[in-house]
């Protein structure tokens, strides 16, 4: 099993006529995805890699003669949230929003939405979803021979607020010989539409999944969140994080933001140091080196055996 | 993007909460004349984008227009925190009864802005919230469904506040919420918001931050009532001539983004490094090897080969660099190949050789078969996903290490 995706999801690429979303609908399709269609205003009845352009999501829908279940959002960032919203009204349950520089309103005006009609936004500032052999939705890893290099199956979920790194550490996990159940780039922005904390019961509930690895930063109260949940919950899953950026820690650095729109540290919950704390304070490893992400997890999956 | 004080009451002003007569000037002859019209005690204020500005003397209080001008011009001599004031802000120095706290913020776990309120107003809020739980009220305010009075009210019952200051609080903080969210701030106060002794409510000090992405649809806000120049972006210090210049090479060119920052970084080995999260990663790998990076750095979004030449050119122009470390977490978008061909030519350029100059370069994914065969040609030392970004990162520290020794 998996989460969020299977091998019969259906998806849509909104904006799908852009440079990006071309590549990354023949990424998907290569890959064994079901894009069932594309929408870009003002281009329907053409074609990209097969796949029919529509002028609105209503039509691709009608057209697909059953709901969608998901759709990649790849437009502008001054038109993102009418997009969003465009899916969330027509029935699509999950979206992943590639997008960034959006507007940290419009952002939670599209979860806010999202969570009345029982929608889930992944992203934004993403680079969406994969399970390794089945199905991925989005760019990450990229080409198709490329993911299927850095992305085996296998039983460890890989949550990462970072897009290129949620393939570095699945590589370094296929290359260890454990693999991945679901690897979800969740996003870089100060406002996401899942958190760890809230993907952490999908994982939970998968059988697959046997422990959780996530890729944190400075910023925000992400992790203490996953530190309160794993607490509260009790949770079967063993997790090893990774947190970079600890040079943000240093006094000249304060109040700059690197890497990511969220990545700035802002108050004193922010920091590297706090958040390491934190996750240790709920019994999540939390590694010094990238490298030595596999074999914190295979010591954490061994123990469970060995228990 | 934050704003100066003189530009938050203005933003304050624009959506209805009352607020004193205030004056910005840039010369204390103006000062003078403000005081003047004002009449009455008044007091003057740096305006600068730091905080601590009362303990570093930026603020005094004058009774006659003719003290309003000495300290002025004193005030606008002070350099606080190292910014130097944009100029000062006269006010009337108002009979205040009571100080209050009203603000606005974002909560990011619960993606709703939050109001908070206080009847301890002019100290931190955070320090009144630790010491003073029951003195704060706190409401979430939806994105999307109009912002009641009842919700700001409810945020200022609250506090503890009731009787008349209720109503009157309450017609302050609704706005304030509704300012937040339609001009898209990341941070709205107003602290004091002072009752007066006629019983009225005014603001007497704002501080307004809004988010960057937002900027291009609040043009009417920002150039037309505000008169902020697009580019005066307000960086929490003044950019460098690296960053400056990566900043041009990036801008001249549609093709894939770098970023280069060299604020609080002095050392010796230059990163031209990616994508977000690849270069923290490795900034913290090369520090925590004892390696001392000259910059931090992001390629992404596939750069052209001379966007990537001018970065490495940057970094290798910078005083002290000796050698760069070309490294990236596994790319599927950039090119392996066309960020090898601009680090190479950029050595070449500079007169350099890339086989000395480049200590490592560690970019696995697309097109690395291409460009390992480039590096390979100019005896460049590289490696591939086997080898991890914490081992990459030792080897150029190693290699700086070994020249410099």
């Amino acid at each position: 099993m998996s989460i969020l995706l299977s091998k019969d999801t259906t998806f849509i690429v909104q904006g799908i006529t852009g440079r990006e979303a071309v590549n990354l609908t023949r990424e998907c399709l290569d890959y064994g995805s079901k894009v069932v269609g594309g929408v870009t205003p003002g281009r329907k009845g053409r074609e990209v890699h097969g796949v029919p352009v529509f002028d609105t999501v209503e039509q691709a829908v009608e057209h697909h003669g059953a709901p969608v279940d998901g759709s990649v959002v790849t437009v502008p960032p001054a038109f993102t949230k009418d997009a969003v919203l465009e899916a969330i009204e027509n029935g699509i349950k999950l979206i992943v929003v590639v997008t960034e520089r959006i507007p940290r309103g419009d952002v939670a005006q599209m979860v806010e939405l999202a969570g009345m009609r029982g929608a889930r936004i992944i992203g934004p500032n993403c680079l969406g979803v994969i399970v390794p052999g089945v199905c991925k939705m989005g760019g990450i890893g990229g080409p198709a021979k490329d993911a299927a290099k850095a992305y085996a199956p296998g039983p460890v979920g890989v949550m990462s607020r970072s897009g290129g790194m949620t393939t570095e550490i699945s590589s370094s996990l296929t290359a260890a010989g454990l693999g991945v159940s679901t690897a979800v780039s969740i996003g870089g922005d100060a406002i996401i539409g899942s958190a760890y904390a809230e993907l952490m019961p999908l994982f939970e509930a998968d059988e697959q999944t046997e422990a959780i690895v996530i890729y944190t930063e400075p910023g925000g109260r992400m992790e203490a969140q996953l530190a309160e949940w794993v607490k509260e919950n009790h949770s079967r899953l063993p997790i090893v994080a990774f947190m970079a950026g600890k040079f943000m820690d240093e006094e000249e650095m304060k109040g700059m933001s690197f890497g990511h729109a969220g990545t700035i540290v802002e108050g004193a919950e922010d920091t590297a140091a706090q958040k390491i704390a934190r996750l240790q304070s709920a019994g999540i490893t939390v590694v010094e080196r990238i490298d030595e992400i596999p074999d914190a997890v295979k010591q954490k999956l061994g123990a469970i055996v060995g228990g | 993007m934050r704003f100066f004080e003189y530009e938050s009451r203005r933003i304050v002003e624009l959506s209805g909460i009352p607020v004193t007569e205030y004056g910005f000037c840039t010369t204390a002859a103006q000062a003078r004349e403000a005081a003047e019209r004002i009449g009455g005690p008044v007091v003057i204020k740096s305006q600068v984008l730091t905080g601590g500005r009362m303990k570093a003397g930026g603020v005094k209080f004058a009774d006659t227009p003719e003290e309003a001008e000495g300290h002025a011009a004193e005030i606008l001599e002070l350099e606080i925190n190292g910014h130097m004031p944009r100029g000062v802000l006269v006010d009337p120095k108002a009979e205040v009864k009571q100080e209050y706290y009203a603000g606005v913020v974002w909560d990011g776990t619960a993606k709703r802005p939050l109001m908070l309120f206080s009847d301890m107003g002019g100290i931190d809020i955070e320090e009144v919230a630790e010491k003073h739980p029951d003195h704060v009220g706190r409401g979430h305010v939806s994105n999307l469904l109009p912002i009641s009075d009842f919700e700001a009210k409810q945020t200022v019952a609250g506090a503890g506040v009731t009787g008349s200051q209720l109503n009157r609080a309450t017609a302050v903080l609704a706005r304030l919420a509704r300012l937040f969210r339609e001009r898209d701030m990341t941070l709205a106060e107003i602290n004091p918001l002072a009752e007066l002794e006629d019983g009225s409510f005014v603001a007497l000090d704002a501080h307004m931050e809004m988010e960057d992405e937002a900027k291009p649809r609040q043009k009417p806000l920002l150039e037309g009532e505000l008169e902020i120049a697009p580019e005066d972006t307000r960086e929490p210090y003044e950019p460098s001539d690296f960053e400056r210049n990566v900043k041009a090479i990036d801008s001249a060119d549609h093709r894939g983004v770098i970023q280069g920052k060299d604020h609080g970084f002095t050392g010796n080995l230059g990163l031209v490094i990616g994508a977000g999260g690849g270069s923290l990663t490795l900034t913290d790998a090369v520090r925590s090897q004892g390696g001392k990076p000259a910059n931090y750095a992001e390629i992404g979004g596939n750069p052209s080969v001379s966007k990537a030449c001018g970065l490495a050119k940057q970094v290798l122009l910078k005083d002290g660099v000796e050698k760069i470390a070309v490294m990236m977490s596994i790319v599927s978008n950039t090119r392996v190949d066309i960020v090898a061909r601009g680090v190479i030519k950029a050595c070449l350029e500079l007169d350099k050789d890339p086989a000395e100059t480049i200590a490592i370069f560690r970019i696995p994914g697309a097109w690395e078969e291409e460009g390992f065969k480039i590096l390979d040609r100019y005896g460049v030392e590289y490696c591939d996903r086997s080898v991890s970004m914490w081992e990459a990162a030792g080897r150029a520290v190693e290699k700086i290490q070994g020249a410099t020794a």
